[in-house]
């Protein structure tokens, strides 16, 4: 085991938990322990913004995503910028002006409603454990290659030291987190985007000369009779198999097993070698022939067969300026290799394959390789659901929303939104360098492409893969503790203390709090080991939507529409979280993690986006008009508290 | 008994004005982030035409959709600035 990245991680992990126990002192009164006593300067909370929100989704997922889909990755990284400006433009100030510790105190200001207690209290616990799930996950990816330990100590490990941050100092520990991590994440992946492009692009990437660059087989073949014929006579066709829309190929070269990807281009029959995962029925693992082990992994993958179509050594670029990096990857004469996983049994064993894919540079830089722009109409509103998610989605985030009332005023509020854009519009940008760096440069893992940041990282050296991976450590740790603040909040606060009356005092609520926290905490880690292997950004997408349908139709309407009700705004959360879930688990995506076709899910489309949110604004307008005679109706739209 | 905030907030005057101009900057970039969606859409080879520099509209637009959200914020928060300084009384020069 390299002990280098163990080091800094043990030390990054000390100086945290340091950290923690020294604010607690600062955490024995509530506005303390969830607010942290509303005296952060807006430049610190600008930033901690900033670590709250760039999570194990945005670091490791986006890039990972970019690394396999190109653009497709990217889209995520443009709609979770542009929610900053609905949270900056429509409900900083006046959530702001109108809560104390929680989102549903905002939404509950004007009506004193134990249904909008109940209602907002739900949500915000229905969301963070949605937004959990992927940070927990994240969390088990990193710990593998770190430390060398299964994806479910990597999960403990997380919830067990950010229920000790969370539990020792609420909202202070997790600010000052967040701020340190959202700093060095922004500065560490300049360095590692700095690295890239000095670096430039080759056919034939080596990882800075450590892992040779590895060169599979190509065989040409003819069919006789409908027999394959290799041309080169040391393979043996041992026969195919069609799956998912491939011809595969098994063949034999000195006893050893291969499997190939048939293709016919310009008449001629051509094998690609395919990498593979074989599990028998006894567990026994190979992998590409031979048995599994620390020295036969699955190979990174990841490369361009031409760069403006040259190759070899004639392809190498040299050190590349920013754009001319982006120029030449979606060059129309640029071709890039990526690996498309296929499962499927085979003589009594399950087959996991990655099969090579060759695809234009001018194709992967730009949207449709995973969300089909051109595709059917169905594929089409399902681009347009995620869209609409993230824009309207960060805004009603629980977690992001607490860090309003972490600041004295409402434009030190704005002014941290501002502060928070400037360097989360920065990051988002680095991804599409970081996603495109790892997808050239042969060091994505086919099985999970969550780590092609961190192993990005490590192509460039030991430090920067330890410092980096430390970085995305804290990455999962700032935004996990923001989660489980916002979290306890609704269950001490929201539930226990408003909702059910119970007449806490101060220290009391700050006890329930810490005892919640313990309990989301083990929410999150159980949750954690269950979604292994899931992309994150996917899943914080879906969290997204959920936000975005059960939360932002009752802020914007509080807001701007003075007809709203206490019940409207129930009715419209009730309705939003249970549409966009209904949608989500009845969903395609769903499907195949329930190891079941995807053509056998009864709703199309994976995005709920463009049905639930609009259902969550429906629901609220008709209620609060029937409702009107209740006298519940809000009178002082904006949110002006005066 | 109502709920109230951690930090009371006095009256301010510059409010009306702040969300007036939230709303309506807000409703211009819903329109620019529409246009992308919009072009994905219906005009989608155009995101692979080189536009800027030898790079294409989808990373021209998208790099752009994430610098005008930056720039827009800095003029909002100029705005509210300039307007809660020329009414006396606004809280905004705090923080």
């Amino acid at each position: 085991m390299d002990w280098m990245p163990v080091i800094i991680f043990i030390a990054f992990v000390g100086a945290v938990l340091g950290m923690s126990f020294y604010f607690a002192r600062k955490a024995r009164s509530a506005a303390g322990y969830y607010a942290a006593g509303g005296n952060i300067h807006w430049s610190v909370n600008g930033i901690a913004f900033a670590g709250d929100y760039l999570s194990a989704a945005s670091f490791l997922g986006i890039c990972g995503m970019i690394a396999t889909a190109g653009y497709d990755g990217f889209l995520y990284s443009i709609g979770y910028l542009a929610g900053w400006i609905v949270a900056l433009f429509v409900v900083a100030e006046p959530m702001k002006r109108l809560g104390k510790y929680t989102f549903t105190d905002a939404l509950d200001a004007r009506f004193n409603s134990k249904g909008i207690q109940l209602a907002a209290a739900i949500s915000t616990l229905v969301v963070s454990i949605f937004y959990l799930i992927p940070q927990m996950v994240g969390a088990g990816v990193l710990v593998t290659p770190l430390l060398g330990l299964p994806h479910a100590v990597g999960v403990i490990m997380v919830g067990g030291i950010v229920i000790i941050i969370v539990a020792t100092a609420g909202m202070t520990s997790t600010t000052y987190v967040q701020f340190i991590k959202g700093g060095l994440l922004v500065v560490f992946s300049t360095i590692v985007v700095v690295a890239v492009l000095v670096r430039g692009l080759t056919t034939e990437p080596d990882q800075g000369g450590k892992v040779p660059f590895h060169k599979y087989a190509t065989v040409l073949a003819t069919e006789a009779d409908g027999a394959l014929v290799p041309e080169d006579p040391a393979w043996q066709v041992q026969g195919t198999k069609d799956v998912a829309g491939l011809t595969l190929v098994r063949a034999t070269r000195d006893g050893r097993d291969y499997w190939f990807k048939k293709s016919v281009k310009d008449g001629k029959t051509i094998l690609d070698e395919c990498q593979y995962q074989s599990v028998g029925t006894e567990g026994e693992t190979i992998i590409n022939g031979a048995p599994a082990s620390p020295e036969n992994p699955l190979r990174q993958v990841g490369n361009l067969e031409s760069v403006e179509g040259r190759k070899g050594s004639e392809a190498a670029t040299g050190s590349v300026g920013p754009f001319d990096f982006l120029a030449k990857i979606g060059s129309p004469d640029t071709l890039v290799k990526t690996w498309k996983m296929v499962k499927f049994e085979d003589q009594g064993r399950k087959l996991t394959l990655y099969a090579p894919s060759y695809t234009s540079g001018q194709k992967i830089l730009k949207p449709g390789q995973k969300f089909k722009v051109e595709g059917t109409p169905l594929e089409r509103l399902d681009f347009i659901s995620l869209m609409l998610a993230l824009f309207l989605g960060t805004a009603a985030l629980p977690h992001i929303l607490i860090r309003y009332y972490t600041v004295a005023t409402p434009a030190a509020a704005r002014k941290s939104t501002i502060v928070a854009i400037a360097a989360i519009g920065f990051f988002y940008i680095l991804t599409l360098f970081m996603g495109l760096g790892a997808m050239t440069s042969a060091v994505v893992n086919p099985a999970d492409n969550n780590m092609s940041a961190p192993l990005l990282a490590r192509s460039f050296g030991t430090l920067l893969f330890a410092v980096i991976s430390a970085i995305a450590f804290a990455t999962v740790l700032g935004t996990v503790s923001g989660l489980i603040v916002a979290a306890s909040g609704a269950v001490a606060h929201d539930l226990m203390d408003r909702f059910m009356g119970l007449g806490m005092t101060d220290r009391s609520k700050v006890m329930a709090g810490k005892i919640a926290a313990f309990a989301v905490g083990i929410v999150a880690i159980i949750l954690g080991i269950l979604f292994q292997g899931v992309n994150v950004t996917f899943l914080v997408g879906l969290a997204f939507a959920v936000a975005a349908s059960a939360n932002l139709p009752s802020i914007l309407m509080l807001l701007f529409w003075k007809k709203t009700t206490a019940k409207g705004i129930v009715a419209s959360i009730l309705v939003g979280i249970v549409v966009s879930i209904g949608i989500i688990l009845f969903s395609p995506d769903l499907y195949e993690l329930y190891g079941r076709q995807r053509s056998e899910a009864p709703i199309p489309f994976a995005n709920p986006g463009l049905f639930s949110i609009p259902a969550s604004f429906l629901t609220l307008v008709v209620v609060s008009l029937m409702t009107q005679k209740s006298g519940n109706a809000g009178s002082n739209p904006g949110g002006h508290v005066e | 008994m109502l709920h109230e905030p951690a930090a009371r907030q006095g009256h301010d005057p510059a409010s009306r004005y702040k969300t007036r101009l939230g709303v309506w900057m807000f409703l211009v970039y819903a329109l620019i982030y529409a246009g992308f969606v919009g072009i994905n859409l219906l005009w989608p080879s155009a995101m692979g035409s080189t536009v800027l520099m030898g790079l294409n509209l989808a990373v021209v637009y998208g790099f752009g959709l994430i610098v005008i959200a930056l720039i827009l914020a800095v003029i909002y928060n100029s705005a509210c600035v300039k307007e809660e300084k020329r009414l006396e009384g606004g809280r905004g020069g705090e923080g």
